[in-house]
């Protein structure tokens, strides 16, 4: 049965199927909540600075808090220079966060949990650091994959180490937030399946479903924690590199 | 976590194969064949829907949110600057009109008593004055009373010598009956007296 697979939730439905050109664009439950989530931040960002006050308001001071975490988080990471990156990581943190906590709803798409998406804004990321990295520093850009002070003899090795390590942080920054998502969401899931399994079985299987309820309310509030941290990590990780696009030189 | 994967794909491998061709339906359920997150058959249109709504979202947040809430914060800084350096002013013109007024009560404290001083003075010289006048008054109405008691005196003298010889003259008269001239007893008289001085 569907509703207790815990790999359904990942599943892509065509809503309004669309081709161009034998492309398949349909627009999808993935889609849709890629939209719920610009919705959603965008809503959150706008209505509450609408009155612009002095004083903020609760929902005002939430989006202060926000932007001016993520702004030093930047700033910590990228310095004062990095902050021309800082709406761009201003908007991955936002997307990334806003997406992971609609993942939380039961019956709701989590965006985040498919690789494709973690690994499009990853790249996003890593193009944004070599194409301003090559504008900014011409050739100078590659001094960051040859550290100063290194002996003649290892060099190439080192190098090599350099070019594997940046090409693999786009690797490694989309699996980390997608292999979150997704274990965390078939967790719940198994859990949660585990209540209604046992819920079917009779008084026994009441009294024995109350474990795993515990754990899923547990696991839910575990996700939420890890929904706010992977989006904070992918935001910090992406000023780290952005950093390398400014100062290429180790 | 990894076995319910594992469990999910021996699950869906013996599924009935979807029959080729059956891809495009519209539907989802013949798209069991592979983990849902690996499959490539949505990948465009993720692809693409993603980076419409990032890039839409990306274009709101630089020009709109951005500018906002930094806006927000600027103008809040700036406010709080200006109500200190307000604070400041009010701090200084307060401290300015406390010494303001210390000084206009020093000044009060040295005029009152410059006056008092002065009227002190005043009064002191007017009393010396008063006292000159009435002194000088006294002193000359002494030197008045002293020259009329002198005078007084003098004639009572002379009326002495005037009276002596008249009686002088009369004692001879009817001692001696010697008409004697008033002359001669005024002389003797005289004469007399000026021994007896």
């Amino acid at each position: 049965m569907a509703a207790e697979d815990p790999i359904h939730q990942f599943h892509i439905e065509r809503l309004v199927p669309i081709h161009i050109g034998g492309l398949d664009i349909s627009f999808t439950n993935a889609a849709l909540f890629m939209v719920l989530t610009v919705l959603g931040a965008g809503a959150f960002l706008l209505l509450s600075t609408g009155s612009r006050r002095v004083v903020p308001g609760r929902w005002q001071s939430a989006a202060e808090l926000t932007y001016e975490f993520v702004a030093k988080t930047v700033r910590d990471s990228a310095g004062e220079e990095g902050m021309r990156f800082f709406p761009f990581v201003f908007a991955l943190f936002m997307f990334v966060l806003v997406a992971n906590l609609w993942g939380l709803f039961p019956y709701f798409f989590t965006v985040t949990a498919q690789i494709i998406v973690t690994a499009a804004l990853s790249l996003a990321v890593i193009l944004t650091v070599l194409i301003y990295g090559l504008w900014r520093h011409k050739l100078h850009f590659f001094h960051l994959f040859v550290p100063s002070g290194v002996p003649k003899a290892i060099l190439p090795f080192v190098v090599l180490i350099e070019v594997l390590s940046f090409v693999s942080r786009p690797i490694s920054l989309s699996i980390r937030l997608f292999a979150n998502m997704l274990a965390g969401h078939i967790t719940l899931k198994v859990f949660a399946g585990f209540v209604t399994m046992l819920g079917s079985l009779g008084a026994v299987g009441i009294v024995g479903a109350i474990l795993p309820l515990a754990a899923t309310v547990g696991l839910t509030a575990l996700e939420l924690l890890v929904a706010a941290l992977q989006a904070y990590v992918f935001a910090v990780l992406a000023s780290l590199y952005l950093n390398d696009a400014l100062h290429p030189g180790h | 976590m990894a076995e319910a994967f594992r469990i999910q794909l021996a699950q869906a491998e013996p599924g009935p194969a979807p029959a080729p061709g059956s891809e495009t339906a519209g539907t989802v359920e013949p798209e069991h064949k592979s983990f849902p997150p690996f499959d490539a058959t949505h990948f465009a249109s993720q692809l693409f829907w993603l980076a419409v709504t990032f890039l839409f979202f990306y274009w709101l947040i630089t020009k709109v949110v951005v500018p906002r809430i930094s806006g927000i914060l600027a103008a809040r800084r700036e406010r709080i600057s200006a109500d200190i350096a307000e604070a400041e002013r009010a701090k200084e013109a307060t401290e300015k009109a406390a010494a303001a007024y210390e000084k206009q009560l020093a000044d009060a404290r040295a005029g009152a008593f410059r006056i008092a001083e002065e009227a002190r003075g005043q009064a002191k010289a007017e009393a010396d004055a008063t006292r000159a006048r009435i002194e000088g008054d006294l002193n000359r109405k002494l030197a008045e009373a002293e020259a009329r008691i002198g005078d007084i005196k003098s004639k009572a003298l002379a009326d002495v010598g005037a009276i002596a010889g008249e009686a002088a003259e009369a004692v001879v008269k009817s001692l001696a009956d010697v008409n004697v001239s008033t002359q001669e007893v005024g002389d003797a008289v005289h004469a007399a007296l000026n021994e007896r001085r």
